[in-house]
């Protein structure tokens, strides 16, 4: 499997998927730099977390119309899986290859912590490790993770079960109290049609490493290296 | 150009004697924009003219120190050719008069003086101090400063993984917010601020300079009256994106040979960025001022010399490399401006539109900078207070939620959920915020260090010499507490107007109990800053000497946190225990006092026991560990039970003293352990000859004391966890 990282001018996760992504794959992903329109052929493409362009205009907007995301749109339309991760998710869904807006958090502040997210769709590379229901304790950290969309989208996204992860307390269930952000339909993650393009707020490799406190973002990059190849 | 009238001279801060030093330095009178660069060089705040005296008393060395105080920021051996390099600096004054941007900029600048000595900024902390939460302003200004240091240091991407914040109404008026960058480097690729070999081409990168932050050095030297709100326009505006580039593009070219020497461009900007580097260098400096990248239109030499403009370094360059270093600066979208050379002449020149605005001897006036022995009374010493004056209260775990509960103990997760405290990948899962040391591993290795800040100001107000002491001996037990050796300091000196002579017997208190602490703990101090003249209406602070202390662990999966790890692990309690309950928290909060002396700090105990605690660590004998600090005992018991989400039963207090001394005095020197190999435990601390016992058994869902009584876990976090927020809503 061969899997490259995209690294805009702010982009602050970028080395700890390179981490995440080495450990499970056995070798090194590409880097590449956001002004580079064309890169070799890679089996998954990654949006890393961070402050793009300082989040400045809005969080991931000015990220969308960088050279290297028309291409990350042509292979996507061609079924490479492309996963994009807090402000990933972020210039995905600016650039329109998902659905909605990530809207500033309802606390109005920026939240960092552990919350709990329950599998909603198993039938992805991204998260066929994981089993359908099941519950895991991975990181938040972002400013603008409320999840918007007409209800009409919302209805579409739980129709096609195009929603990947929910925000639940640890025992499964939902409840305002453990939605860190706001989102609607407490939803944390979100499929394109075609189920190869992933967006999610929390950050599944803070957790891929017991050294880190746990490990329940890990099967997420065993699964893709099933799904794709080692 | 504006005529240099007396009160010109005594706007921009000079005494007259000072006025009189200049006059001989020049031999003729100087123009504005001279007067304007003397004025910020001579500041209390880039000179330390109060504070040299005693700051050379401080221990700074040890092997392992690669470089001590004077640089940007000091730098230690982790071992492996690599190198830790950090320091700690206030940016109170601005933080008070606009928390956000203050906050922010205060962030801004500690990463760029460790990043410009070419390391990678790992870690940040913060030790923030508040007034009274009843104060109309705090809840403003909390919110304020917490939003800027999270804005600042989440949008870089460097983790803010600890620190401190303390409420108390001495700060009503001049908070603190002291910001802590630590960095790795490689050893041999350290970088310097010393600029050599004239010729050599001046360069600028970073941000545009534009009228912000005119004057910010000389404001942070005086006090604060009621029309400090006037002062606004000299706090500068910080950009975290642009620091995020300019941190990568910096890092990039010290990839490469191109560099001689490199400073950020940090308190009076320019101005002092291009005098510290040509005085260490011992060359002269020709600028050309339009070459500056300026933000704004039709700057003058003086506004150009005393911006502080945010994210701007200056860097000498080896001749021919420019064009290499250009285009790295260029792919980050950076300025980069040749904009002078170094020179023979042992002066600064400034051109500005064909004509020199500027000529001023560069040695005579870095080393003429005025250091004074400022006249000082020691604070006499306290009465220690008599246990018979504090009444056994009748419930005591009543009194441990009130504790848990109250702002000092308070948890402060409202504050550090908003800090990216993850990002980079290398935050310990136990060692997050919240314990006592953040613990981060060094990125690709097994090796983790350990940071902390820490200082008890009530401690040093009641008695300078002991508070200086227990700053720095609580600061090494936070790490030895992780089971990482506490390697070096760095200090920030909070103080009010050192022109009193008992603030500057404050001052110079803490120094010497600073001084012995350092000296017996192996512990020097690398890196540093002053602030003074933290008053407010004749009002000072209490003395805050606040310690950043940095540790070592070569094998982070041997380090411990404070949770309780398990259910029927023994508890044991290194060090003797005396009761102290003199300038106690117990004794503030719950009957109102701030009376007595505070604990005494015996610096061999203090070595000894933590020697031993952090040898049981490593043996793998220790499941978690805290020290004893504001609260004492049982305090200390809660919050291990509350991390690790299980209660404890103790079985044992202290026949010999009453029991809420006992529960909550402050002795020092003292850890708490949980282990489930006590007996080896036990055998070896008599070994070693340190006190040690078993206080009870970790297990069930309540804090239990046999015969006393009971209460829930449920019921203490809830205090615990429910004052910062319902505060910060209210």
């Amino acid at each position: 499997m061969k899997a490259a990282v995209i690294v805009f001018p702010g982009s602050n996760c970028d080395r700890d998927i390179q981490v995440s992504l080495r450990k499970a794959m056995g070798t090194e992903p590409l880097m590449v730099w956001h002004g580079d329109s064309s890169f070799a052929d890679v089996d998954l493409i990654a949006v890393p977390g961070g402050f793009s362009y300082g989040d400045y205009l809005r969080a991931g907007a000015m990220a969308a119309k960088s050279p290297v995301m028309r291409e990350i749109a042509d292979r996507a339309n061609k079924g490479v899986p492309v996963m994009g991760i807090c402000n990933g998710f972020q210039i995905l869904t600016e650039s329109g290859l998902l659905p909605g807006a990530l809207m500033r958090n309802a606390g109005l502040k920026y939240v960092c912590k552990d919350v709990h997210l329950r599998v909603e769709a198993n039938d992805t590379p991204f998260t066929q490790n994981y089993s359908q229901g099941s519950v895991m304790r991975i990181p938040v950290a972002h400013h603008d993770g409320n999840y918007f969309a007409d209800s009409n989208v919302l209805d579409e996204l739980e129709a096609e079960n195009r929603i990947a992860f929910k925000y639940t307390n640890v025992d499964g269930t939902e409840s305002e109290d453990a939605n860190p952000n706001g989102s609607q339909r407490h939803i944390a993650g979100i499929l394109n049609k075609k189920r190869n393009v992933l967006g999610m707020m929390p950050h599944p490799e803070r957790l891929a490493d017991p050294d880190l406190g746990g490990t329940d973002g890990k099967p997420m990059f065993e699964g893709l290296v099933a799904a794709l190849g080692s | 150009m504006s005529e240099i009238t007396p009160e010109v001279i005594a706007s921009h801060g000079f005494t007259e004697e000072e006025y009189d030093k200049v006059l001989d330095i020049m031999g003729r009178q100087p123009n504005m924009t001279e007067l304007g660069i003397f004025s910020v060089m001579w500041s209390e705040h880039c000179s330390y003219k109060s504070s040299k005296k005693w700051l050379k008393t401080l221990p700074t060395e040890a092997p392992w120190v690669i470089c001590g105080p004077g640089e940007n920021a000091g730098i230690i051996d982790i071992g492996d050719g690599q190198a830790a390099i950090f320091k700690m600096e206030s940016h109170n004054h601005p933080s008070y008069i606009e928390p956000y941007q203050g906050a922010a900029t205060g962030v801004g600048g500690i990463l760029r003086d460790v990043f410009t000595m070419g390391a990678r900024p790992v870690a940040n902390l913060n030790a923030l101090r508040f007034g009274s939460p009843d104060h109309p302003k705090t809840r403003h200004l909390v919110s304020g400063v917490v939003a800027g240091v999270g804005g600042y240091g989440n949008c870089v991407g460097v983790p803010t993984v600890g620190g401190e914040c303390e409420f108390h109404p001495s700060y009503n008026g001049n908070i603190l917010v002291n910001a802590m960058t630590v960095g790795i480097a490689d050893q041999d690729k350290i970088f310097y601020s010393a600029a050599t070999g004239a010729g050599n081409p001046i360069v600028y990168v970073g941000s545009k300079t534009g009228r912000d932050g005119i004057h910010g050095a000389t404001m942070a030297s005086t006090e604060f009256s009621e029309d400090s709100d006037a002062k606004r326009p000299t706090v500068q505006v910080g950009d975290p994106f642009t620091e995020k580039l300019l941190i990568e593009a910096c890092l990039e070219l010290m990839q490469t040979d191109c560099i001689i020497g490199i400073q950020d461009m940090g308190a009076a900007g320019l101005t002092s960025s291009s005098f510290e580097m040509a005085s260490k260098g011992g060359v002269g400096v020709e600028l050309d001022l339009d070459k500056i990248p300026q933000r704004e239109e039709n700057m003058t030499a003086y506004e150009m010399m005393l911006s502080e403009s945010q994210e701007r370094m200056l860097m000498v360059l080896r001749p021919g490399t420019e064009a290499r270093a250009e285009a790295i600066f260029k792919k980050w979208e950076l300025d980069f401006s040749v904009c002078g050379e170094l020179t023979n002449s042992g002066h600064m020149v400034l051109r500005h539109k064909g004509e020199i605005v500027a000529d001023l001897p560069i040695d005579p006036l870095a080393l003429a900078s005025p250091e004074y022995d400022r006249p000082w009374v020691a604070t006499p010493k306290p009465a220690a207070l008599d246990i018979k004056s504090s009444p056994e209260p009748v419930d005591l775990m009543a009194t441990l939620t009130q504790m848990m509960g109250s702002p000092a103990l308070a948890s402060k997760r409202w504050i550090w959920e908003q800090y990216d405290h993850m990002v980079m990948g290398d935050t310990l899962g136990h060692g997050r915020p919240g314990g006592d040391a953040a613990l981060v591993r060094v990125h690709g290795t097994a090796k983790a260090l350990a940071m902390t800040s820490d200082c008890t100001p009530r401690y040093c107000y009641a008695d300078p010499v002991e508070g200086g002491r227990q700053a720095v001996a609580e600061t090494w037990r936070n790490i030895t507490a992780t089971g990482a050796t506490p390697l070096a300091i760095t200090d920030n000196m909070n103080f009010g107007n050192p022109e009193k002579p008992e603030i500057m017997g404050q001052f110079v208190g803490c120094c010497e109990g600073m001084s012995e602490a350092c000296l017996a703990l192996d512990y020097p101090v690398v890196s540093g800053n002053v602030s003074l003249y933290n008053e407010t209406n004749g009002e000072g602070i209490h003395p805050t000497p606040t310690i950043g202390g940095v540790g070592l662990i070569e094998d982070a999966s041997k380090s411990v946190g404070i949770g309780f790890t398990g259910d029927n692990l023994d508890l044991i309690l290194i060090g003797e225990t005396r009761g102290h309950l003199g300038c106690s928290l117990y004794l503030e909060l719950i009957e109102n006092r701030t009376e007595g002396a505070p604990p005494p700090v015996d610096l061999v105990a203090e070595r000894q026991n933590g020697d031993f605690v952090r040898s049981q660590i490593l043996a793998g004998l220790v499941a978690a560990c805290h020290d004893l600090s504001d609260g004492g005992a049982l305090i200390t018991v809660t919050e291990m039970a509350l991390a690790g989400n299980r209660g404890a039963r103790l079985h044992c207090s202290d026949q010999d003293l009453p029991l809420h001394a006992w529960s909550f005095g402050e002795d020092q020197a003292r850890y708490l352990l949980a282990t489930n190999t006590s007996e080896t435990l036990i055998a070896n601390a008599s070994a070693a000859g340190v006190a040690a016992k078993v206080i009870g058994k970790t297990g069930g869902s309540n804090i239990e004391m046999d015969g006393v009584g009971s209460i829930s876990i449920a019921t203490l976090r809830q205090a615990h966890e429910d004052w910062m927020p319902t505060f910060m809503n209210g």
